[in-house]
């Protein structure tokens, strides 16, 4: 319920009620997309979205370009590691 | 999957470990006692124990599991009022599945249902105006729970069914609200946290400005946290640098998908449904102010608080439970004196033992039995 689960929106299936259709890895179902859509990001513009769906409705576009930062982040998190574990065992401290 | 497997590397993952157990070694307290760093919401205990995050950090970092599995604080009189509705005749009962073995005074749901009354799970709310919809005869009601993260998502089926003018659909709310249950911890004296893990999906809703008193007023370090495990190493890492540079801030880890003044569209059917109750009940925790909502007067139709009769019985925990203790971060599910014997996953006495993402059934499910030897 609380964890939700990324998925791809396929299809709109009723731009009035906000429903369309998501791709869960291989599994489609239909989910409101209400949360997802303003003035600035109509129902049309769903196709082909990541976002997470959870009971049933997106809830949030995910953003590919800061799920690209947190990887970055992270890669440089564990490279400073690397360099300074081959830091250490160089024994020049 | 996308935007999954790439949060799961391991490699990466044993390197986060190491900064952290580096970061720990610069950290005075930690000489003293560990850091206690409480993970507000029931997925990251979930992930935490479905990782084994807490087996790969140093000794010095204490996670303490909070309040944060709605289906875990609900207090057994409101299960005895969905029951109690559930029975009634003409009433198809929906619920999430997770709420189906939570313990009533009487009985669950699962047990009513196997007793004869119409309950059925299911996945989404909009599953239930479904039925409403194909059995017009019927009363089709829906137990609604959890946070934030699913608040929206009943509110919007409650106003489809306005638009439909579907009339046989109501939702039992039992829906409550983070930042109060915050406050509430962190105003208990028993409670010594150092800093926070926040909650993900409830920020992706509300944001992460509501959080900021916890920085303010109470200068603790806060970093709203994905559910992966590289989101929350990375997350206990970044709660951590606060703590060593003495810095008290509100940050986010999770900015895929938690933009800091969250879903309007979301918070606006919240708003335009809920309002909030003076109090709430929860389990293990008692009564908390303004931590719980109810339906708005113009969509009273829909309340099944108000279309049906409900006992309202404020009922006890079970005595043998140490749920509160528990729940408060006070004592480690395996110190319970019923954890593992009266009460487990399949024959549950406290809420805790009953949603994969109550920290007892997390303990019992990925390694509890092992810690409750070492205790033994």
């Amino acid at each position: 319920m609380c964890l939700g689960i990324p998925g791809r929106i396929v299809k709109i299936d009723d731009a009035d009620k906000k429903l369309a259709t998501v791709d869960v890895s291989g599994i489609k179902r239909q989910v409101n997309v209400a949360c997802i859509v303003d003035e600035a990001n109509p129902v049309s513009s769903c196709v082909g979205a990541w976002v997470l769906i959870h009971v049933g409705f997106a809830m949030s576009r995910i953003d590919e370009a800061e799920a690209a930062e947190t990887l970055k982040i992270l890669r440089e998190l564990g490279e400073a590691q690397a360099e300074m574990e081959a830091m250490r065992s160089s024994g020049l401290r | 999957m996308k935007y999954v497997d790439e949060f799961r590397d391991r490699d990466r993952a044993k390197s986060l470990v190491k900064e952290i157990a580096a970061l720990v070694s610069e950290i005075d307290i930690a000489k003293d006692r560990p850091i206690a760093i409480m993970e507000v919401c029931g997925g990251h205990t979930h992930s935490i124990f479905r990782y084994g995050i807490e087996g790969m950090l140093p000794k010095e970092i204490e996670l303490v599991h909070g309040p944060g599995c709605p289906v875990c604080v609900l207090p057994m009189g409101r299960i005895d009022d969905c029951v109690a509705v559930a029975e009634q005749p003409n009433v198809i009962c929906t619920t999430f599945g997770d709420a189906m073995r939570v313990p009533g005074s009487r009985k669950s749901l699962l047990q009513a249902k196997a007793s004869g009354a119409d309950i059925r799970m299911v996945y989404s709310p909009m599953d239930a105006l479904a039925l409403a919809r194909k059995n017009p005869n019927r009363e089709v009601v829906f137990f609604g729970i959890g946070f934030e993260t699913t608040m929206p998502s009943t509110a919007l089926t409650i106003l489809q069914a306005e638009a439909e003018g579907v009339t046989n659909f109501s939702v039992f709310c039992n829906h409550i609200t983070i930042v109060p249950t915050i406050k509430a911890i962190l105003d208990d004296p028993d409670m010594q946290i150092d800093g926070f893990l926040g909650p993900g999906h409830v920020s992706m809703v509300i944001g992460t400005n509501p959080y900021e008193f916890v920085a303010h007023y109470y200068n603790r370090p806060m970093v709203v946290a994905g559910f992966e495990p590289l989101d929350v190493l990375q997350s206990i890492w970044m709660v951590l640098k606060q703590i060593k540079d003495g810095r008290a801030e509100i940050e986010n880890q999770y900015t895929r998908i938690v933009p800091e003044e969250g879903n309007a569209q979301a918070l606006d059917a919240v708003y335009k449904v809920y309002e909030l109750r003076e109090f709430f009940e929860w389990r293990g925790l008692g009564s908390i102010e303004h931590s719980g909502v109810r339906i708005r007067d113009a969509y009273a139709q829909y309340d099944a608080e108000r279309k049906f009769a409900m006992p309202h019985l404020k009922v006890a925990d079970p005595h043998a439970c140490q749920c509160g203790g528990v729940l408060k971060g006070l004592i480690k599910p395996w110190q319970c004196q019923v954890f593992g014997t009266a009460c487990t996953p399949e024959t549950p006495l406290g809420a805790l033992m009953v949603s994969s993402e109550g920290a007892c059934a997390a303990y019992y499910q990925y390694g509890g039995i092992k810690k409750q030897a070492v205790a033994s």
